[in-house]
C-alpha cells in the first residue's frame, strides 16, 4: 500500500504541489443493534481508498478515490494539486508547515481479543440478555443495546519522506432503557449516553459488566417517570464522570482547537472565546482545573501512534492550575501561531481532509471521591449521564441536560428528580470547580460521534474525567 | 448504461438464488470549496462507488456495505455467510415487488461536471460582496447515480445533482449569514448570497443584551428549516411513533390552521432520487394539512408493523433512527418579511438557529441559540441588533393553533443544521418564542 501512496504523492508533485501527502486507509466496521430482544440491525462496512493532500500556496487541495490502482492513485495526486491551484482564485497568505521529524515507523493498538473474531451470535446474545433483563422491569417500553467495532489500517507517505503504517482497533457499546409516559419519555443509559468506546479489543466490552447493571438502569428509568422535576434554582452541582467528560469535550476541547481560534471553522462549527495573545495568562477555571491533551493514554479512544500528518502522538498541557497554556494544533496552524505542532490532525477515513481534532482531552484526577464530595455538600444536586447538549459558536454559553439527578441535603443523597439540566458560561462555570474526585473514579470516557468540518467528519475522541463539584450553578431551566 | 446499474447487476448475479437480496449502488463525485478569513483554505473532491447489500436467508437478515469493487464476489459470499448465522428476524418485511418508479432525474450535467474554478468563482463573488469584512463558508457541488435491484425483480435508477453556496461575513463583533441551494450550480448567485450575509453583519454591529423572556418573532428560512427538520426527525418518524416517542397524533389538529407541510421527493425542485434504499417509490405525502396531522413516514418494516403501506422512507440507517421525511416543503404564504416586521410592536428577527438539541423527544422541547443575525423589532422596524440568545421552546407548541401570525412568500431551500437541500421553507411570524438566557447566561 505504501507504493500506492507514493504514486499519489509523486502525481501531486509532478502537477506542481510544493508539498503532498497521501493516506491509504482500509477500514472495517461492525455494528449490532438489538431492540427489545430482537436484532434490529447487523451491519458490516468496508471502506478502502486513498486520500491525497497537496499544498501549492495558501490553500490545501485534497482528492480521494476508492479506486486503489496505481494509475488512479497518481491521478488523485494530480487532481489534488489542480484543486489546490484553483484555490489561488481567492488567495490568502502562504500556508506554512511546522517542521516535524521525518520517520519510517509503525504502530498497533494493544488489544487482547480481536473483536472481529468474536462470533456475531455471541454479541447478539449479550444484547438480547441485557434487553431482556431491562424489559423485566415494569414500565420499560424500550430496551435497546448496541455494540460497534472498528479495525483500521493506514499507510501514510509524505513528500518529505514519511512512511508510517498504523493498525488501530476500537471497541465498545452500551444500552439504554426508555419509559414512555403520557407526555414525555425518560431514559437511562449505561455505561454512558451513546455507550462507552475505547481503543482495544472485545475485552473493553467485558470490563463493563453489561448484565450486572441492566436491572438497576431499567429501574431508574421507570422511577424517573413519577419523580418530581428538578426545581429551578442556583446551587452546588456535582457532575458524574461521563457528564464531566462531555462538559470538557464541549466547553474546553472544541474551544482550544487552533483552527477554530484562527477562524478556519467560523462559518460552521464556529470560533472560540479564546484569544491567542492570552495564551499563558487567561484564567480558564479554578486552580483544581488541570487539562491535558494526551494521545498516548493506554486504552483511551483518542490514542494512536502518529496523527495523519505523521507527527508523533504526544501529551500537551492545555490548562494548568486553572490557566490556559495550550492548544490543539497541526503543522499548518501551529506554524502560523508560532507554536510547536501538537500532532492532533486526523481525517475521517480515506475520503476526508485531515484537520485539527481532539485526541484525549481530559482533566487530571483530583484527590477526593464522590462520597466525600456528597458528604461535603449542604444543598446541591448530583446529575448523571448526558441527555442533551447545546453550546454556542464560541463555546461560551452552554445548556446541558442529564438523564437523572438526586437532590443533596446536608451531605446526604436525597430524592431522585427528573429532567435535570444546567446552564452556564464557560470560564465562570469552570471557575466554580471546587471539588474533584480521582482514584478508580477517574475514567477514560470515549466519544465516538464528534462532528466537525465540511464535508462533515466524525472523529473518535477520549476524555478522562471523574466526578466534580461546581458551586452556584443555575439548574432546572424550563421551556 | 450507468456503471452503478452494471455493478448492481453483477452483485445480484452473484447472489443468485441463495438469498432474498436487495442491492443499492451509489456512485459519482462530490466537491466542496471551503473558505475562511476571505480566502480558500480547504478545497476537496472525491469520487467512488458504495455498494449496499441486504440479504435474508430463510428470514435471517444481514446487511453490509463496501467501497471495494475488486472483491465483490467475496463481499457477497461473506454477507450471505454471516446472514446464515443470524437469528430469524421475525420482523423481516420482505422485498419490494416490481413497481413503477417516477424519477424526474433531478440532474444537471453542468453541475456534475463543475470545476474547482467554477466553485472558486462563486466564492470570489461571495467574498467580493463585502471586501472590508472577513468571509467564511463553502461552495459545494455533487452528482450521484443511484441504482437499485432486488431478487424480486424490482429495478430502479435515478440520478441527481446538488449545489450550495453558504457563508458568513464578519465584522468585529458581528456576523451575518446567507445560503442558497439548488439542483443547478448555475442557479446560484454568490454575490447575492454574500450581499445578504454582509447586510446582516453590518446591521449586527453594536449588539446589546436583552432580558430573556417570551418574544414575538420573525424567523428567517434557516430557523424555520431547523424547526421543520426536528418535526420530521422526532415527529413524523414511523419508528419513534410506534415506540410512543413522537408527538404525532394522526387526525388531530396539532398545528395552526395556516400550516401545510408535505414531503415530496418528486417535486421538480426536490433534490434526490424518486425511490428509497428498499426500492419503494417516493410520492407526495401530506404531513400536515390545515393544521391537522395527516401522516407519518414509513419504511417497509415500520409499515408492516403498523399495517400500512411503506411510504418510501427506508433510507440507510432508518432501521436504527427510524424513517423520516427529508424532502419537506412548508407551503408559503403571501406575506413579505417587511410586512411581518411592520406588524410587530416589540419582537425579534432571527436569521439562524445554532446547536439545537432535544430535551425530550415526545414534547419536542428543544434548546438552542440564535446566530448570525438577531435583531430587535420595535414599532414595526428593526431598530438594532441584540446579542445571541438561548431558547428553550417546544417546536410543536410554537406552531400550535393561534401561534402563527403570518407565513412568508419567500420559500426556498434552507440549511437545516442537518445539511442543505432537505427543507424548502419560507419565513414565519410567530406569536411567541421562549428565550431562556442571553449571551451572559
Amino acid at each position: 500500500m505504501f507504493e500506492l501512496a507514493q504514486a499519489a504523492v509523486e502525481g501531486a508533485l509532478a502537477a506542481g504541489a510544493q508539498y503532498a501527502d497521501a493516506r491509504v486507509v482500509v477500514s472495517k466496521n461492525q455494528s449490532i443493534a438489538v431492540l427489545n430482544q430482537e436484532p434490529q440491525s447487523v451491519d458490516q462496512a468496508e471502506r478502502a481508498g486513498i486520500g491525497v493532500r497537496a499544498l501549492t500556496g495558501s490553500g490545501w487541495g485534497f482528492y480521494a478515490t476508492s479506486d486503489l490502482t496505481t494509475a488512479a492513485a497518481r491521478r488523485a495526486g494530480e487532481q489534488s494539486a489542480a484543486i489546490s491551484r484553483a484555490s489561488a482564485m481567492v488567495p490568502g497568505p502562504a500556508m506554512p508547515l511546522a517542521e516535524v521529524a521525518v520517520v519510517a515507523a509503525s504502530y498497533e493498538t494493544p488489544f487482547e481479543d480481536d473483536p472481529f473474531a468474536i462470533p456475531i451470535s455471541a454479541k447478539v446474545d449479550l444484547l438480547v440478555a441485557v434487553t431482556k433483563t431491562m424489559q423485566e422491569v415494569d414500565g420499560i417500553a424500550l430496551a435497546s443495546g448496541t455494540l460497534a467495532f472498528w479495525d483500521t489500517n493506514k499507510w501514510f507517505v509524505s513528500s518529505q519522506g514519511h512512511r508510517i503504517h498504523q493498525h488501530l482497533v476500537e471497541s465498545g457499546g452500551g444500552y439504554d432503557a426508555t419509559a414512555v409516559g403520557e407526555g414525555e419519555t425518560q431514559r437511562r443509559s449505561y455505561p454512558q449516553s451513546f455507550g462507552q468506546f475505547e481503543t482495544g479489543g472485545y475485552e473493553t466490552v467485558r470490563r463493563w459488566d453489561y448484565l450486572g447493571n441492566a436491572g438497576r438502569i431499567a429501574e431508574e428509568a421507570a422511577a424517573l417517570l413519577s419523580a418530581p422535576e428538578l426545581e429551578e434554582g442556583e446551587k452546588a452541582l456535582i457532575l458524574e464522570g461521563s457528564q464531566l467528560a462531555l462538559q470538557i469535550h464541549e466547553s474546553v476541547g472544541h474551544a482550544i482547537e487552533l483552527d477554530r481560534i484562527l477562524g478556519w471553522e467560523a462559518a460552521f462549527a464556529g470560533t472560540s472565546h479564546l484569544e491567542l495573545e492570552k495564551l499563558g495568562t487567561h484564567r480558564y477555571g479554578s486552580p483544581l482545573m488541570n487539562i491535558t491533551a494526551d494521545a498516548t493514554l493506554p486504552g483511551a479512544l483518542g490514542t494512536f501512534g502518529y496523527d495523519d500528518e505523521g507527527t508523533p502522538a504526544q501529551r500537551v498541557d492545555i490548562v494548568k492550575d486553572g490557566i490556559w497554556v495550550g492548544v490543539l494544533s497541526g503543522r499548518d496552524s501551529a506554524s502560523i501561531a508560532g507554536l510547536p505542532p501538537g500532532g492532533m490532525v486526523r481525517g475521517d477515513g480515506y475520503s476526508r481532509l485531515p484537520m485539527v481534532r481532539m485526541t484525549n482531552v481530559g482533566i487530571l484526577a483530583g484527590d477526593s471521591s464522590l462520597d466525600e464530595i456528597i458528604a461535603d455538600t449542604k444543598d446541591g444536586v448530583y446529575m448523571s449521564t448526558n441527555r442533551s447538549w447545546s453550546i454556542d459558536d464560541k463555546r461560551l454559553n452552554f445548556q446541558f441536560g442529564c438523564e437523572i439527578a438526586w437532590e443533596i441535603k446536608d451531605g446526604k443523597l436525597g430524592r431522585m428528580v427528573r429532567n435535570p439540566n444546567y446552564t452556564g458560561i464557560t470560564p465562570h462555570f469552570w471557575g466554580q470547580l471546587d471539588k474533584l474526585a480521582g482514584g478508580d473514579e477517574w475514567v477514560h470516557w470515549g466519544t465516538p460521534n464528534c462532528g466537525k468540518g465540511q464535508p462533515i467528519q466524525v472523529a473518535h475522541t477520549g476524555h478522562s474525567a471523574a466526578p466534580g463539584r461546581f458551586a452556584n450553578v443555575r439548574v432546572g431551566v424550563r421551556a | 448504461m450507468s456503471r452503478t446499474i452494471e455493478i448492481a447487476g453483477r452483485v445480484l448475479d452473484h447472489v443468485g438464488d441463495r438469498a432474498e437480496a436487495e442491492v443499492v449502488v451509489t456512485g459519482g463525485s462530490a466537491a466542496l470549496t471551503r473558505f475562511a478569513n476571505s480566502f480558500i483554505h480547504q478545497n476537496v473532491a472525491e469520487d467512488g462507488y458504495e455498494v449496499g447489500l441486504r440479504v435474508a436467508v430463510d428470514g435471517r437478515v444481514n446487511a453490509a456495505t463496501t467501497t471495494s469493487l475488486e472483491h465483490l464476489d467475496e463481499f457477497v459470499d461473506n454477507t450471505i455467510g454471516i446472514a446464515k448465522l443470524q437469528r430469524v428476524d421475525e420482523g423481516w418485511p420482505g422485498l419490494t415487488s416490481p413497481t413503477d418508479v417516477v424519477d424526474r432525474h433531478h440532474f444537471d450535467p453542468e453541475t456534475e461536471a463543475a470545476t474547482p474554478n467554477a466553485r472558486a468563482q462563486q466564492v470570489a463573488d461571495f467574498v467580493a460582496a463585502a471586501p472590508e469584512m472577513k468571509a467564511a463558508g463553502f461552495c459545494e457541488t455533487l452528482g450521484h447515480d443511484v441504482a437499485f435491484v432486488n431478487t424480486a425483480g424490482h429495478r430502479a435508477f435515478g440520478k441527481y445533482t446538488r449545489a450550495s453556496i453558504d457563508g458568513i461575513h464578519q465584522t468585529k463583533g458581528a456576523a451575518g449569514s446567507g445560503h442558497a441551494t439548488s439542483q443547478r450550480l448555475g442557479d446560484l448567485d454568490g454575490a447575492a448570497v454574500g450581499a445578504l450575509a454582509a447586510d446582516r453583519a453590518r446591521r449586527g454591529t453594536d449588539a446589546y443584551d436583552i432580558k430573556p423572556g417570551e418574544y414575538e418573532v420573525v424567523l428567517a428560512p434557516e430557523a424555520v428549516g431547523t424547526i421543520a427538520m426536528f418535526l420530521a426527525y422526532y415527529g413524523f418518524n414511523g419508528k419513534l411513533h410506534a415506540e410512543g416517542q413522537s408527538f404525532v397524533e394522526l387526525g388531530e389538529k396539532q398545528f395552526d390552521a395556516a400550516i401545510h407541510l408535505y414531503d415530496d421527493a418528486i417535486d421538480p425542485r426536490a433534490i434526490g432520487v424518486g425511490f428509497d434504499a428498499e426500492g419503494t417509490p417516493r410520492r407526495r405525502m401530506e404531513l400536515v394539512s390545515s393544521g391537522v396531522t395527516k401522516a407519518i413516514a414509513h419504511d417497509r418494516r415500520t409499515a408492516r408493523n403498523a399495517g400500512v403501506v411503506p411510504t418510501g422512507h427506508g433510507d440507510p440507517g432508518s432501521e436504527l433512527w427510524g424513517p423520516l421525511p427529508t424532502h419537506v416543503f412548508l407551503e408559503p404564504g403571501d406575506s413579505s418579511v417587511e410586512e411581518m416586521i411592520s406588524s410587530i410592536d416589540r419582537g425579534l428577527y432571527v436569521a439562524t438557529f445554532n446547536y439545537c438539541r432535544v430535551l425530550d423527544p415526545k414534547a419536542l422541547d428543544v434548546t438552542g441559540l440564535t446566530r448570525n443575525g438577531t435583531f430587535m423589532i420595535e414599532n414595526g422596524e428593526i431598530t438594532g441588533a441584540v446579542t445571541n440568545m438561548r431558547f428553550t421552546q417546544s417546536f410543536v407548541g410554537a406552531l400550535a393553533q393561534g401561534q402563527v401570525r403570518a407565513i412568508g412568500n419567500d420559500a426556498r431551500f434552507a440549511d437545516s443544521e442537518f445539511g442543505p437541500g432537505m427543507m424548502y421553507v419560507p419565513s414565519l411570524h410567530l406569536d411567541g418564542w421562549n428565550f431562556t438566557g442571553g449571551a451572559a447566561g
